[in-house]
């Protein structure tokens, strides 16, 4: 840049004023059949990144990006699995001199040094030589480094059952959006007694079962309430024996169609009826 | 018109030199797949970067529905999925560029290791490319436990452990990130998030920017 005498500037500015041609560099300068980046190898790179960008879109539309259920730290049934980029690690750490009391080894030291020496590779691999035959150490470290990294993913993935996961774990999307009368009374005593397990819309959620459609009838509801079944302990229902009624009926309507039909404790026996008669038609 | 405003401009700040940096330089030979097919390993880098401005861009649609917060972030995932035009189609991007962003790094590396590309005089620019990878790491950590689903909760937990088991200093750092010493709750997703949007991303920034200008200022490594 010029400096110094002589030198004026665009009021009391950095900038120069005085106006140089704007000549292109000697394409001469560069070796072989070289390609100006504006705008004529931009324009392939365009279509390069449009020709990726549709495979993307593509992947994005036919799988919808997964969600599971709500966190919920009680779940004590559940199986963590990280992100695939991260099942290397999470693999690694299951071996024996690498995960329990060998931990710091494991997780710390190892990661570290791999990780370190990535990081300082061209400190550590120094010579002026670029090919890769003519440097088989580093070569054949980065070799082993990535063989090692596949073959933990792959172990790691072959334990896992991602379909299994899928539907235990998965939203329930029809008992999420399905509509419960939450006006009537039997959503108050479901709200005070079975919420904080079967979930807001009784969609269940771990080893808590879904409620919704349920294919027992208001007695064994009640029942089960009072006296557990299963996991599930004796004791939980804690309420008037009316309430229970409304509990029952509450959970027997549910998913049923039957959510709507006023939600009042009267005429227990016609509404069960009539959510029987809903279930068997929705069954065909 | 456009002449007349870009002169304008051009006396004022002296645009022209920073246009001639970014854009006006030669494409050599080698790097072009339009000559050598085989060359279209120098893309990955390039896709790298792409990819990365979908990330940019879906996440910033993202925070326009996401709510950091233990009661709503599940519901605001699920409603912008469920419900939000284009929800799901924004949230795929970021889950899935998220995936691609880790794999097209991975094959950027290998290329520019097996080609020995890093040797001097561009060590420096390899260091800052291995610190890009892990910034992008720490991006994918953090950014899995945001929806607040089981998923997102109980890994996020197990890497915390991991963390965690540092000598010394483990239980600090856990505690920096989780916002206390045992719990993964409120003040972990919030942390997260602030993490996720603000703290890494804008060393994303910086690094990305020293990247791009030592690649300007030192060219591209030669053919083997």
């Amino acid at each position: 840049m010029h400096r110094g005498k002589g030198m004026k500037f665009v009021g009391d500015s950095r900038v120069t004023a005085e106006k140089k041609a704007n000549l292109p560099k000697d394409y001469s300068e560069y070796p072989g059949r070289t390609e100006a980046f504006w705008p004529n190898f931009l324009l392939k790179e365009w279509l390069v990144g449009s020709v990726f960008l549709i495979g993307f879109l593509i992947l994005t539309a036919a799988h919808p990006s997964p969600l599971e259920q709500q966190a919920d730290p009680t779940n004590a049934g559940y199986i963590p699995l990280p992100d695939w980029y991260f099942l290397f690690l999470y693999q690694f750490l299951k071996y024996q001199y690498a995960g329990g009391e060998f931990i710091v080894l494991g997780a710390i030291v190892m990661p570290g040094l791999a990780f370190g020496a990535l990081l300082l590779a061209p400190f550590l691999d120094r010579g002026p030589e670029r090919r890769p035959t003519k440097r088989p150490i580093a070569v054949g470290l980065m070799l082993l480094g990535v063989f090692a990294t596949f073959w933990l993913t792959y172990e790691s993935v072959q334990h896992a059952d991602y379909a299994h996961r899928a539907e235990k774990y998965g939203v329930n999307v029809e008992a999420v959006e399905s509509e419960i009368d939450k006006s009537g009374p039997g959503w108050e005593v479901y709200e005070a007694n079975c919420m904080s397990c079967h979930g807001e819309a009784l969609q269940g959620q771990g080893n808590y079962p879904s409620l919704m459609d349920t294919e027992k009838s208001a007695d064994e509801i009640k029942d089960i309430a009072q006296n557990g079944i299963g996991q599930m302990p004796a004791g939980i229902f804690n309420g008037s024996d009316e309430e229970l009624q409304q509990l029952a009926d509450f959970i027997k309507n549910a998913g049923s169609g039957g959510g709507g039909e006023g939600g009042s404790s009267e005429g227990e026996s016609s509404e069960e009826g009539s959510s029987e008669d809903g279930e068997s038609a929705s069954g065909h | 018109m456009l002449q007349k405003l870009y002169d304008w401009v051009d006396e004022r700040v002296d645009i022209t030199p920073l246009w001639r940096d970014i854009a006006d330089h030669e494409v050599p030979e080698h790097v072009n797949p339009a000559h050598h097919f085989s060359a279209f390993v120098y893309c990955f880098g390039g896709l790298t970067f792409f990819v990365t401005v979908i990330q940019i861009l879906s996440g910033m649609f993202l925070t326009m529905y996401y709510v950091p917060d233990i009661e709503n972030a599940w519901k605001s995932v699920y409603y912008l999925q469920r419900e939000v035009a284009y929800g799901q189609i924004v949230r795929g991007m970021h889950h899935w560029g998220a995936s691609l962003v880790i794999v097209m790094l991975f094959l950027h590396t290998l290329r520019v290791f097996f080609q020995g590309a890093y040797k001097k005089p561009r060590e420096l620019n390899w260091v800052i490319g291995v610190l890009l990878f892990f910034v992008m790491l720490g991006l994918g950590f953090t950014g899995y436990l945001l929806p607040w689903d089981n998923k997102a909760y109980f890994a996020t937990q197990v890497g915390l452990e991991i963390a965690a088991a540092t000598p010394v200093i483990g239980d600090g750092i856990r505690t920096l990130l989780a916002g206390d010493p045992s719990i993964v709750g409120a003040q972990t997703l919030t942390r997260f998030f602030a993490i996720h949007v603000f703290f890494l991303p804008a060393a994303l920034f910086g690094l990305m920017a020293f990247h791009f200008i030592l690649i300007r200022k030192q060219g591209i490594s030669g053919p083997l």
